[in-house]
Parts: C-alpha cells; structure tokens; sequence
C-alpha cells in the first residue's frame, strides 16, 4: 500500500523541530510499524539524508523502548499493543500517518523522536523495591501468598516503564506508572514494611520532577499496552492517605 | 596465562588455525562435587568492609547478569560503575525471556533434586558443558528463587498460596517456576529495582545509554574500559580494580534472530582482541517455536514460549506440499512427527532435537506456509480437554502476541512456528570463578561459555544469569580484589592512550567510508551467510564455502559502507556500524570453529556426523573438549582445548526416544 507519512524531525534538544512529509510507496500490512520504518531509513540513508531516530529494542512489546505517538495516540489505534507490534494491516492504502515523539515536560526529546525518560528510574529509586539484601532470603515456601492478590500483584507488575500514560496524560502525570509499582509491592506480604513510606516518598518524587498532577482524566489507562488498570490509582490514593493519617514520612 | 603464551606448535585444516597449548586448569576445587562450591566460598578471601568503598568495579550490562551483580557488589559496599548502551537498566533484552526459571525446589515430591537438575544440565548440553560449574549453578537455584519471591517477584501461586511450576523440555520433572509469560520481566524487574536501590544508597553509580567500545589491559590486568556515549558522541575511560562483562550473547551475527535489535557482541569481542580467550563459538542454539518470517523487510523473529509444547502438539500434513487450511485435514492425515519419533518426551523433547526435526519435515517438503517453511503447533485437543478458559490462564498473552503479528488466530487456527536463532552457548572461556584468561576481566550470564555445553535447557537461562549475578560474582570477584591493592593507573598510562585512540580511528574510519551500502544490508547478507552455512545443519563443504567469503564481505563493508551524519552526536546507524563490524570478525571464528570440530553435539550439527537414523553423533574420544580460542597473530585463531572430565555423569548417546 501507498501512505504519506509525517514525522516529526528535531536535530536535537535545542533545535526547533517541525513535520517532515515522507511518501512510501511499497508498504507490506504484514510489516511491523518499526519495520516501515526501517525502509524509510534505509531510503533516506541511501539518499544522503539523515535517518529517523527513534528508540527501540526488543520489538516484542516488552522492553518499552519504543515510544511513538501515532496519530495522535500514544503506541497508535490498536488497544494493549505497543508501537513494535502495531502491524501495518492496521492502515489503509493512502492513510497519512503523523507520527510525533512523547511530548510530556518530564520527557525532553533529546533527537526526533527519542526522549529522555529517566525520570521514571529517579520514581523508583524514590523506594519501588523491597529493601532486602542478596542471602537474606528466607525460604520461598514460608510465606504463602493467596492467588487472587498474586494474580492482581502480576499485573499491575506488567508496567514496561514505555511512559505512554504521561505522554497521553493531558497534565504530563506520570501516576499511573508510580501507582502500578505501589499497587504490585503493595499487594504482596514482602512488600508490608515499606507500603507506607514507599508510597509517600514515590509520590513526593514525582511531584519534585516535571510530572503533573492527576486528576482522574483516565487518558492514561486508555493508552497503557499492558492495560495496567486505572484502579491501581486508588489503590495509590488509598495507600497514601493511609500513610499520612499513620504519619509516615518520606524516606 | 604463560602456558599461553608459547608459540603455538602446529597448523590446522588446511592454515585456517594453529593449535597452542592446553588449558591446564580451570580452577575448580578438587573435592567432592557437591562441596566443591561451599569450599569455594570458605577458601575465597574477604576485603574488609572498610576498604570495599575504596574499590571499584565496572559492570557492563543491566541484564539478570549485570544488573544482579551490580546491586550486590553494591549492597557488599564497594564503588560500582554501571554501564549499559540502552536508556534505564530495565530494558537489557533478559526482560523478554517468556517461559521460566528452573530450580531444584522438589516442591512438587517428583524426584527433583540438586543432582537430578545437575544430571539433567549436563546431559541436556550433550556433555560438553563443565560438570563442576552445573553442579554450583544447581545448588544456586533453589536461593535464586528465595532471593526474587523475598524482592516481590510475582511467581505464578497455587490456590493453595503456594508457588506454582511448569514442565520443560528435556526434564521429566517439573520445576520451572514463571511469572505467566514474562519471568524475564519480572526477574530483571526485581534485580533492577534492587540496582535502582543501591543508585539510590549512592554505591552504584549508573551510565545508561553508554556503549562499551574497548577493554582497558595495563600491565597485564584489567583495569577499565573506554566508552562511547550514545547521546553526545564523547568518547571517555573508565578506570576500575576489576571489570565485569555481563553483556548477554551474539545471536544477532545472524541479523534474524529472536535477540533484541541492539544485541551485541562488541564488548566480549573488544576483550578477546584485548586477550581473552573465547570458547565454543559454534554452540549456537535455535529454539523450535518462532514466528516463521513474512518478508525480506523482516527486522527480528519472534519467539513463542517452549512453554507452549506443554500443551500445543506439533504435527505436519503426512503428504507433501498439501496446502489445504489446517483445520480441514482430517487427524489420520496429519503426522505428529515429534510424538511418533520420540514416544518418551514426545512434543517435550529438548530444543536443539525439536529444531532439527522441524527442519527435516520442511525439507522433506511437508512444510506449511509461505516457502514451506512452518510446522503447525495445535492447540485444539488442549482447549478441547481444559477448556478455553484454562488454556487462556496459561498461555493468553502469548495467543495474543502471535496475533498481533500474524493476524491469526490460535484458539480457532493452529500456530505456525519454526526455528529461530535464539541464544549462543559459546562465550568467554572462564575458569571456575568466572575469570577470563585476563587477570581481573571477570565474564558472567550468556556472555561466558560456561554452564550449558552444547545446548541449554529452557528455563536455564535465567537461572544461570541470576546465579551468576547474585551469588557466583559477588563470591569470586571480591576474592581477586584481596589481591590489590593494585598500581595506581590514570588517564595518561600508555594503555589507557593507546585504548582511546584505536576506538577514535576506528569511528573515523567508519565515518568518512561513504560508501554505498547501508549498515543493515551488510549485516542481512551476513546474517543470511551464517544462517545457511552455520545455522541448524553445518558442514565441511558449506563452512569452508563461508570462511572464504567472509573475509571478503569485510573487506566490502569496511569500504563501501554509508554512514550518514557524524560521530559526535546521536547516530543510530554509526552505534550498529560498530556492532556489525565486530559480528563479521565473530562470524569469522565461528565457521572456524564449526569446521574444526568434526562431530555433532547439542545445536552444533554437522551433516557429514549422524546416526543412521539422523541423531547427532559425538565422538568423545576425539572432542571432549571446550574449544578456546585465542585471537592470534593476524587475527589467526589459536586453539586452546580444555579437557572436560565426566566422573559424577556418564557420557552416553543422549535419548528422548
């Protein structure tokens, strides 16, 4: 199939940016997007002119390197899917595709579309973990974990870190993503002892950094490719409420 | 290493390589094999915690490897420096391993033990792995899996509230602990929000997006690496008492694999240019059940767990060439070729069998798909006798992803699978302590040849990343820093000078090539080259074939490649010139390797060595050896054979029949 694709082009940091139209001619819908990609790289290198940059790694939707809006929507149309494994049989013959970095103030974009989502290692350093030492274990078996707070634990664990909910949040909040770690540890007997104090000190990092606040738009839930839920929210409300009235400080 | 150092003794097949000197040693204990690890631990020197600050490692790679590694060396106290080419340590490609973690828990009263893990190990690798690395690697497990639940990994629980398990190939236990279809995730998950806790406690200080392009040796060890980092270009050193390589494998020499896109091979190979020995390069493993490929613009294959064989059962149509859509040929015309050849394991047997026999069905033409080249992976009698919904629990968001990339769907349509290259056994030589043949270069995870012979287990992988990482390193490497210590070194030491100028020259040279080819298409005829002459079936005439175009290739690439844009900025196309560069060397060793070992083993089959009914065929007598190879004058190989004694598992012909 034929499509016009516009891409948005930025030297680097400091640069303007601006779209770039780009027609491709021999698109296969059995191509991934970043494969449709690739071709385009290969044109313009051929031509002289610089190639597209764009993150990407694993390209089976789980490292969460790839980061595209597409369209308007963060990891484009097809719901749970990320920019890697959106497939081109997904467009039509003489679409035009826009495709843009994330544009959150959190994120800067360092060169088209690659930005800086470091912020999100700052989040969880801030106390997403359990703080035990390597052989300090005890033996598996000796806390039973029922299935049900398991299953619900593993899925908000999912969380690929791609930082699509900041991108589609209109306030640039990154609390789906803090909320997903807070409800995965938080769920789990392990993570008891710091429940508190992880969820104040992750939540007072990420209003240090450029993130906005949340105020329950959803956008976030909607876009995430791992249908992280829009509940791990409360459950993020719940616990920190929970921790202030205790009078739990930030680590 | 002085044995070393002789003048290798005799030229070998026709002057493609020279045989040096054996290694002597690999270090292990000489005790009992289920004490050699313990008394390891109790003989190896402690550094005072006092004098840990003071000292600094450099780990290269966030994978289950590295980032493990990092965040206890860290907890321990010492000054860490870590490295990674990706943006956050999250995303080295361990997190996409789907299927699990093996781990000789016995939870299930089945037979499983530490020795019976051990067994499984040594003989799934084809008895050319080392039996007193396996046995550690097995103790290890059952403390890896303590380690993750403690760290909140969340494994896949009984109603019971007690840990779930899986079967795997090549076992008749089931031991394989998951986290539905994505325990990389959740391990790397857990070991990056430990390594994220030391970068939090200031021990661990963390490079992301920096690339290491060469190993520092002064005066005869190890002491630093030099980097480029991908955002500004800018070349720096790095300077340490020790360093380690945790840099995952070199699948990716075959362009198509299930490797992550920026996989690569650059920081072992800068060490072996430096001096380190490398081992096995032709053990090379190619999983059975990928996504077969759609077109020539294909950019990575796609692997479906093994976990799948659990349940799907593998069948092809009994006549040739029937394309009929699968759901309309009746059951007494399909053949379920892997049940009928291995009644014991049946759709269970180990990967490198399950593979070849894929192979032998697409090549006999009863091959499904575009090109022939698919077998079908059924899923139908599974739903039929669990029901969907069970089948969902388990495998639902693997159903998923094979339909987002084919468009089809499993529940309703059998899967189409084939092999894809998908981890590389061969690696670094290292001794018992995970030492290379450089004196402080430590290599730990898929990077070092050590744990899986000629072929691994699934759900070995994991394993022997985290063992590495969080319980075999953080023993071995303060063991060498008691050593120190060591001569002060700094920026102007002639090594550090001479390591900087040759990564500049190098870049340079990329940079003002201007050819006409771009990188990848440099990298898919690589790729398509070893695929064909080394990949699933190699011999004489096709490896031969390969090494001589090689060279030639190289030569073309280093002249008529195009790199747009300069070096001291961000360029994706300059970082993947550097990485093919060194896969065209890599592939160089490999065919060598594959040639000079005359016999089949594992994933290493050559033609010319089979049974009659086309089993691979060993020759012990002749090769029970690990192949190190050094980087010789020229670029010459060298061998190094390190003799592998078997005294705890008898060698036999490996049966799943």
């Amino acid at each position: 199939m034929k499509l016009t694709l516009r891409v948005w082009r930025q030297k680097n940091a400091d640069a303007k940016g601006k779209m770039v139209k780009y027609p491709m001619d021999d698109v296969d819908e059995d191509m991934s997007f970043l494969e449709m990609l690739d071709v385009l790289n290969e044109k313009l290198q051929l031509a002289g002119e610089d190639p597209v940059s764009f993150d990407h790694d694993c390209r089976e939707g789980i490292c969460g390197s790839c980061a595209m809006v597409i369209n308007g929507t963060p990891h484009g149309p097809q719901k749970n899917t990320t920019t890697c494994q959106l497939h081109m049989r997904h467009f039509r013959d003489g679409d035009t595709i826009d495709i843009e970095p994330w544009r959150a103030r959190a994120f800067p974009v360092i060169k088209d579309l690659v930005t800086d989502r470091s912020a999100f290692d700052q989040i969880i350093q801030a106390g997403g973990y359990v703080s035990v030492n390597t052989g300090s274990a005890p033996e598996a078996h000796a806390t039973p974990v029922d299935k049900v707070s398991a299953d619900d634990a593993f899925d908000a664990a999912t969380c690929i870190g791609c930082g699509a909910c900041v991108a589609a949040c209109p306030n640039g909040s990154s609390m789906l993503f803090t909320a997903a770690k807070i409800t995965h540890l938080g769920l789990l007997p392990q993570g008891q002892p710091e429940r508190q104090t992880r969820a104040i000190s992750m939540l007072s990092k990420q209003d240090e950094l450029d993130f906005g606040g949340c105020t329950n738009v959803g956008a976030c839930a909607e876009v995430c490719p791992k249908g992280i839920p829009l509940a791990s929210i409360s459950q993020l409300n719940h616990d920190v409420l929970g921790a202030t009235l205790a009078g739990a400080r930030a680590d | 290493m002085s044995e070393l150092q002789q003048e290798p003794t005799s030229v070998q097949g026709e002057g493609r390589w020279l045989l040096g000197d054996p290694i002597a040693d690999n270090r292990a204990p000489d005790s009992p094999i289920g004490d050699r690890w313990s008394d390891r631990k109790f003989s190896a020197r402690l550094v005072n915690p006092a004098n840990r600050r003071k000292m600094t490692a450099i780990i290269v790679g966030t994978g289950l490897a590295g980032g493990a590694a990092a965040a206890t060396l860290g907890e321990a106290g010492y000054h860490v420096k870590s490295f990674c080419f990706q943006d956050s340590p999250r995303r080295a490609h361990s997190i996409a391993a789907q299927g699990g973690i093996n781990a000789a828990k016995n939870y299930r009263n089945d037979g499983d033990s530490v020795h019976r893990l051990f067994y499984d190990t040594v003989k799934g690798g084809d008895f050319r792995s080392r039996e007193s690395n396996v046995h550690r690697l097995a103790e290890a497990s059952v403390n890896i899996i303590d380690q993750c639940v403690a760290q909140g990994v969340p494994f896949a629980r009984e109603y019971s509230g007690l840990l779930d398990t899986r079967s795997f190939g090549g076992t008749q236990v089931s031991r394989t602990f998951y986290a539905r279809g994505q325990t990389g995730q959740q391990l790397l998950l857990g070991a990056y929000q430990a390594l994220e806790r030391q970068i939090a406690a200031g021990t661990v200080e963390m490079h992301p997006r920096t690339e290491m392009l060469d190993l520092i040796v002064a005066d005869g060890r190890a002491r630093g690496i030099v980097t480029r980092s991908v955002l500004t270009g800018q070349l720096e050193t790095h300077l340490a008492d020790v360093v380690v390589l945790c840099t995952g494998g070199y699948g990716n020499v075959y362009y198509l694999s299930t490797n992550a896109k920026g996989s690569n091979v650059t920081a072992a190979w800068r060490a072996h240019k430096r001096g380190a020995l490398f081992a096995n390069p032709c053990y090379t493993q190619i999983h059975p059940t990928c996504i077969p490929v759609s077109g020539e613009y294909q950019s990575k294959l796609t692997l479906m767990s093994e976990s799948l064989r659990n349940d799907g059962r593998v069948w092809v149509p009994k006549e040739r060439g029937d394309s009929r859509p699968p759901n309309t040929i009746p059951e007494d015309e399909r053949d379920y070729y892997l049940e009928r050849q291995y009644p014991a394991f049946g759709n269970l047997v180990p990967r490198d069998i399950a593979s070849r026999a894929a192979k032998n069905m697409c090549d006999a033409e009863h091959g499904v798909g575009p090109g022939g080249l698919g077998v079908y992976l059924d899923f139908k009698d599974a739903i039929g006798r669990l029901g969907r919904h069970a089948v969902e629990a388990k495998y639902g968001n693997l159903f998923e992803m094979y339909q987002r990339i084919t468009g089809d769907d499993p529940y309703e349509t059998p899967m189409r699978i084939y092999p894809a290259i998908h981890y590389t056994m061969g690696g670094l030589w290292v001794d018992y302590d995970l030492r290379s043949t450089i004196p402080g270069l430590f290599v730990g995870g898929e990077a070092n040849f050590s744990d899986h012979g000629a072929n691994r287990l699934g759900a070995s992988a994991l394993m022997q990343g985290l063992a590495d990482g969080y319980f075999v390193l953080p023993t071995t490497v303060p063991n060498y820093l008691a050593d120190g210590p060591f001569d002060p070194i700094d920026e102007s030491h002639p090594a550090v000078v001479e390591a900087v100028e040759s990564t500049r020259n190098r870049i340079d040279t990329l940079l003002s090539a201007n050819g006409n080819r771009t990188v990848d298409s440099f990298h898919r005829e690589l790729g398509q080259l070893v695929w064909d002459q080394c990949g699933m079936a190699r011999s004489k005439e096709g490896l031969e074939k390969a090494l001589d175009r090689i060279p030639s290739l190289r030569e073309e690439f280093w002249r008529d490649v195009k790199i747009v844009g300069t070096g001291d900025g961000f360029n994706q196309s300059l970082e993947k010139a550097g990485r093919v560069a060194d896969f065209m060397e890599l592939a160089e060793l490999m065919c060598t390797d594959a040639l000079h070992r005359e016999e089949s083993c594992g994933g290493h089959f050559r033609v010319e060595h089979q049974t009659e009914d086309g089993e691979a065929q060993r020759d012990d007598e002749n090769f029970s050896y690990v192949a190190a190879w050094e980087y010789g004058d020229g670029g010459k190989p060298v061998l190094h054979k390190e003799d592998l004694e078997f005294s705890y598992v008898h060698p036999s012909q490996r049966s799943y029949k």
